[in-house]
């Protein structure tokens, strides 16, 4: 996918100064390179940096600018998968000790396919884009119905919800879960966005949704304006 | 010479049908239910969608079989139904055909698993081949002309179903979902497509664009089949989808107009596709103004345009008003697909990143 590719001179993690190091590790994560981000999230922890400063410094960075190249198709699913895997190997890191200093995450996210749709490539990369922003994300996967998106966002205290259709058929019951929200009295206590091939703005506006998302780095950017608004 | 071929040389082009899908929902299929169920369920309804498709013109009728692979039916627990609802979707297309009395050829409609082929994903490239190859066979044994692998989106699991479907003995044509700023969905373009098939020729004989974001956005990807194809013997299919989808008084509604898809068929033809067809919302109607407008107006000359290299933005333009908008990121392709001498120096203007380093001298 990538052209030009050039071969540099090997570079020694271990050498390279903080600084360095996590624009060194943005690069890596835009690569998709899983072994490098461990290895420099490890180090960044061995030098004494907080879990939470090599998140933000490092893995949060990098993904921002992944999104955005999706966004503009400049990336598309295969490279977002891989730096999505990468960030993974980092957080797998940085996860146990943000538990253990019991660290909440930014927010947290139930999202799902809604029913009727099997459809899942979009949302689960949607769902690792968030998490790549430190959004704690439930996916429920395929074939979602109204009762199953409303226990989720109440069992685990979640505040915003995703929902996905990719077809034209599955799409109007993301209108089911909202007005099912509405009638129990609990719709504002929720951020709803939206998102699939054929969805746009006017669909979102139609259907009683906060947000209409184009693709995985548009969602995350528009999750976070909601978080910060709300805070 | 293949059928195929054959018949093109006879009319010139040959007109698909429109939608299967959007078609079955409006006659009472529920969403969440396999459009493939209703070959056991309701034969009769697939029957009398691809009757009105022949009575409004068709050359070529797609099976309703396009989710039928195990992946795809395993998420509705019908894994075990892949020979009969393709076999069966088959044999409901060939007794129309014999009613009708008319030639219509049958295509048998290959779609994607839904799945990602590892290492990106977890499926293997065996299953994914044995999976295509076990519908590929069903549908052979149906009767179908030749097979239609469309709206892929990856390069292996394309290689899969070509694979799956070369050596039946009947052709294949298969074609790409062009749905993200002219690319497929996985990053690739029309000439990535095309040195692929092209390697398979003559197993598989056509290639081209299908469903997508709408009819305007569709004939970009065809101007590129067209201008950057190598094998001339190759057939440029075009199967767009009936405008956009949009949302009134809670019903979703494809906006594409007869008169879009009328002009839509004429473009594709001038620019040199031979098969042309109706992806999602496109009714009888439609289908029936395409046939039409293909029999009324002339070829015309845009395709020699762009042969001759003096095809311009004016053309494009007139394109783009007739049938919509089309994305930054198509028009860029388009331009650098029009340059003189095929040059295939990128002319977007966006930043492009580099991979910066290799850091494992094996991983190059």
């Amino acid at each position: 996918m990538v052209d030009n590719q050039e071969v540099f001179d090997d570079i020694v993690l271990s050498e390279l100064s903080d600084k360095e190091l996590t624009e060194q590790m943005s690069e890596d994560l835009y690569d998709g390179l899983a072994e490098e981000i461990a290895e420099g999230t490890q180090i960044l922890l061995d030098r004494g940096w907080e879990a939470t400063d090599i998140m933000d410094e490092a893995l949060v960075k990098g993904m921002v600018v992944v999104g955005d190249d999706f966004r503009d198709g400049i990336l598309f699913v295969p490279e977002v998968l891989m730096a999505a895997n990468a960030m993974k190997a980092g957080m797998a890191l940085l996860e146990p000790i943000l538990t253990a200093s019991g660290i909440e995450p930014i927010a947290k996210m139930v999202i799902g396919t809604v029913k009727g749709d099997i459809h899942d490539i979009g949302k689960n990369l949607v769902g690792m884009m968030m998490e790549g922003a430190g959004i704690e994300v439930f996916n429920l996967g395929i074939n979602t119905d109204a009762e199953e998106f409303i226990n989720a966002l109440e069992e685990h205290n979640a505040t915003i919800l995703g929902m996905s259709a990719l077809l034209t058929t599955t799409m109007p019951y993301m209108k089911v879960v909202i007005d099912e929200l509405k009638e129990k009295g609990i719709r504002d206590k929720y951020t709803i966005l939206v998102g699939g091939a054929p969805l746009n703005e006017e669909f979102a506006d139609a259907v009683g949704a906060d947000a209409y998302c184009m693709d995985a780095g548009t969602a995350v950017e528009t999750a976070k304006r909601f978080i910060s608004a709300a805070s | 010479m293949n059928i195929l071929k054959q018949r093109i040389k006879e009319k010139g082009y040959l007109l698909a049908d429109g939608a299967t899908g959007t078609n079955l929902f409006a006659m009472g299929l529920e969403s969440g239910h396999s459009p493939e169920f209703w070959n056991v369920e309701y034969p009769e309804r697939v029957a009398q969608n691809h009757a009105s498709f022949i009575d409004a013109g068709s050359d070529i009728i797609l099976t309703n079989t396009f989710g039928a692979n195990s992946f795809r039916l395993q998420l509705h627990n019908a894994e075990k139904e892949v020979s009969k609802l393709n076999y069966e979707g088959a044999l409901i297309a060939k007794k129309v055909v014999i009613d009708s009395k008319k030639n219509t050829l049958i295509a048998g409609s290959i779609g994607p698993t839904g799945e990602i082929i590892e290492p990106l994903g977890t499926t293997t490239w065996s299953e994914t081949t044995e999976a295509f190859s076990e519908q590929a066979k069903a549908l052979h044994d149906g009767g179908v002309d030749f097979f239609w692998i469309e709206t892929m989106s990856s390069e292996d699991e394309m290689r899969c179903a070509l694979d799956a479907t070369k050596d039946f003995g009947i052709p294949t044509i298969c074609s790409y979902s062009f749905d993200t700023h002219g690319k497929s969905m996985m990053g690739l373009e029309p000439k990535e497509l095309i040195s692929l098939a092209e390697k398979y020729y003559p197993d598989i004989i056509g290639y081209g664009a299908n469903c997508g974001t709408g009819a305007s956005e569709l004939i970009g990807s065809i101007m590129c089949f067209f201008k950057a194809r190598k094998n001339e013997s190759m057939i440029i299919a075009a199967k767009a989808n009936c405008g956009i989808p949009e949302f009134i008084k809670g019903e979703i509604h494809y906006n594409g107009t007869t008169t879009l898809m009328a002009d839509y068929a004429c473009f594709a033809r001038d620019i040199g596709a031979t098969i042309i067809g109706g992806c999602c919302g496109t009714t009888h109607e439609h289908v029936k103004a395409m046939s039409e407008a293909l029999k009324k107006n002339k070829p015309g000359s845009f395709s020699k345009l762009i042969e001759e290299e003096k095809y311009n933005l004016i053309e494009l333009k007139k394109i783009i008003e007739s049938l919509g908008e089309m994305t930054d990121g198509n028009v860029a392709m388009i331009r650098r697909y029009l340059k003189p001498n095929g040059s295939e120096e990128n002319t977007g203007d966006k930043r492009k990143r580099t991979k910066r380093r290799l850091r494992h001298s094996d991983s190059s």
